[in-house]
């Protein structure tokens, strides 16, 4: 089962089963790493209607292991699509109002180019020769993305966590482009220890000694072992300990007493084995290098002089920013020196701290007070936008 | 909320110094009635600075942009003159340096509204007078004790920090028991005894 799901996450880097947008060689994808991207293939979703005057599009950048599959099953895993608590026909992103668009990112691994593609100068997965992808790069290919769709500005933009990041370079880059702008669960930088626990996943799947210097599909292997490792360590900052204990506590995984051995006496172990073996079926594991590696470059003040507010400067974007008490990877104060620098910027801004103890992943899931403001934000930006309810 | 809700009779009074289409800051924007008030009625420019995050999350879930902060420490972020009006409504009593605070609010706005209870209201006089007793009224509910109100003061005193600050008070509304405006003509001492709320509107 787990060698079919990996042969079909490979399947999926060059022939989607979503909508692909495929650029030749007349439109290179210019990188931050200072080379051209060309051919390249970006793979979408998109969920309603473009109206006519084309003012109804909202872009929703996924996570690091997220993808296109925002509000539809997911051709690898089978399950739903990761936001559809929030994204459908009647739920709080409507669309039978909006049009929505979701594209995998550059470097990702379910359709856009990234380094389990096919590298067309060699018939070989990219690997490690593809160079190293930038939140920027992202941004500036989804830009050509919503070009091709001929949207000239987007209602909204939107996303949690690495999505969050591209939503902040969205409205950096292009301010008048992005109407609105709600970044959540992120910050406008990599904090020193999100960088640290991102090492300790790259170093786990380096260290299988079935990566084989990235050149893994050549050998007929994948480093899951790493992989699982590198997931099961990530997955932790996701959570909370609060949310952990009661989900948890000490209790032991279908037995009575402890094994006095390396078993997984623990659910806490259990859980986390399953978690990293269920990723492994989904995910490429260089995709995960390069994923990791674009937030942790990522640093807007520093584009801009070491002055965030300067990233800013004169938008007329209105910005949302939600963050989460118990989340420990972007933590309140990393949203709050963002609202900060917005009101430096003099920018129109709504600032949401959410009790919880879901931790970073609360944005992924049912969170009431999310939606309400998701709801309230996107409802006065749609009148403001003359969007006809 | 520093104050009785019910008994926001100054809103009216502030909305009406505010020509349409301004850029305003309310600062203590509480549950966003100013703000709702403005931009339903003179279809402004709002922004709301909250120290309660159930406050906020309320006002941004009703669409008002807002953000939590406190007007002690946050002001600081926001660009000099980068409002037409910063409102500061049945909030100053509570800041814990009304000056610093006042001193930010002329510096981030073109004008400055300003709207407190005044306790130099007779009724607060005679509580302390005859009772001896801190004044708990409709308008200030508080015990001594829970109050968030840590920094009364009296249209008088108020008139004084203005001076301090060298800000110009260009128009002073004082409004008694009942929300009714005080008669224009009246002098300072008549409003600073009758007078149960203040607002003002300042410019340096």
């Amino acid at each position: 089962m787990a060698v079919l799901r990996a042969r079909k996450t490979n399947n999926e880097a060059d022939q989607p089963s979503s909508p692909v947008l495929r650029f030749g060689s007349d439109k290179p994808l210019k990188l931050d790493a200072g080379t051209l991207l060309s051919p390249f293939q970006i793979a979408y979703q998109t969920y309603g209607t473009l109206n006519d005057a084309r003012s109804n599009a909202i872009l929703v950048c996924h996570a690091l292991t997220g993808d296109q599959h925002v509000a539809s099953t997911n051709p690898v895993t089978g399950k739903p699509g990761w936001w559809e608590v929030l994204i459908g026909p009647g739920k709080i992103i409507d669309t039978n109002r909006f049009f929505v668009i979701c594209s995998n990112v550059i470097g990702g691994c379910l359709g856009s180019t990234g380094p389990a593609s096919t590298n067309p100068a060699t018939g070989k997965p990219y690997g490690l020769d593809l160079p190293i992808i930038t939140i920027r790069d992202m941004v500036r290919a989804q830009q050509m993305l919503i070009d091709h769709f001929g949207i000239e500005k987007l209602f909204c933009v939107l996303g949690g966590s690495m999505g969050g990041m591209q939503v902040l370079e969205w409205a950096s880059s292009y301010p008048e482009r992005v109407f609105s702008a709600l970044p959540i669960a992120t910050g406008a930088r990599h904090s020193s220890q999100n960088i640290a626990f991102h090492e300790v996943g790259r170093q786990a799947v380096m260290a299988d000694p079935d990566w084989h210097g990235g050149k893994y599909f050549e050998h007929g292997k994948r480093p899951e072992k790493g992989l699982a490792v590198a997931r099961m360590a990530a997955h932790i900052t996701y959570l909370s300990e609060a949310a952990l204990h009661r989900k948890f506590g000490r209790n032991l995984q279908d037995r009575e007493a402890l094994t006095f051995g390396f078993d997984a006496d623990f659910q806490i172990e259990s859980y986390l084995r399953h978690q990293g073996m269920t990723f492994v079926d989904r995910f490429d594991a260089n995709s995960y290098l390069y994923m990791t590696r674009s937030m942790d470059y990522f640093d807007l003040a520093a584009d801009h002089g070491g002055r965030l507010a300067d990233a800013f400067a004169g938008t007329k974007t209105r910005f949302c920013l939600v963050s989460f008490t118990s989340d420990w990877l972007f933590p309140t104060e990393e949203s709050r020196s963002i609202v900060h620098a917005l009101n430096a910027a003099g920018a129109s801004v709504s600032f949401v701290e959410i009790e919880t103890d879901r931790g970073h992943d609360a944005f992924l899931l049912d969170e009431p007070e999310l939606f309400a403001a998701i709801n309230g934000f996107i409802g006065s930006a749609a009148r403001a936008r003359g969007l006809s309810l | 909320m520093s104050v009785n809700r019910d008994q926001r009779v100054d809103l009216e009074v502030v909305a009406n110094l505010i020509p349409p289409q301004s850029r305003v800051l309310d600062v203590g924007s509480g549950d966003g009635s100013l703000l709702e008030l403005l931009q339903d009625t003179k279809q402004v420019d709002g922004r709301g600075l909250e120290l309660s995050q159930r406050g906020v999350n309320e006002c941004v879930a009703r669409g008002l942009s807002v953000i939590q902060g406190d007007a002690d420490k946050d002001l600081e972020f926001y660009p000099d003159k980068g409002f037409d009006f910063v409102v500061l409504s049945q909030t100053l009593q509570a800041t814990r340096n009304p000056k610093l605070v006042l001193d930010e609010l002329l510096r981030i706005g073109n004008r400055a509204i300003v709207s407190f209870p005044n306790f130099g209201h007779w009724r607060v006089r005679l509580s302390l007078f005859i009772q001896g007793r801190m004044p708990v009224t409709k308008d200030l509910p508080y015990s001594w004790y829970d109050t968030p109100n840590i920094h009364f003061c009296t249209i008088r005193d108020f008139v004084n920090l203005c001076d301090e600050l060298g800000a110009t008070v260009e128009k002073a509304t004082a409004l008694d028991a009942n929300g009714q405006k005080i008669g224009l003509s009246m002098p300072w001492w008549f409003w600073n005894f009758f007078g149960q709320q203040a607002v003002f509107l300042l410019k340096r």
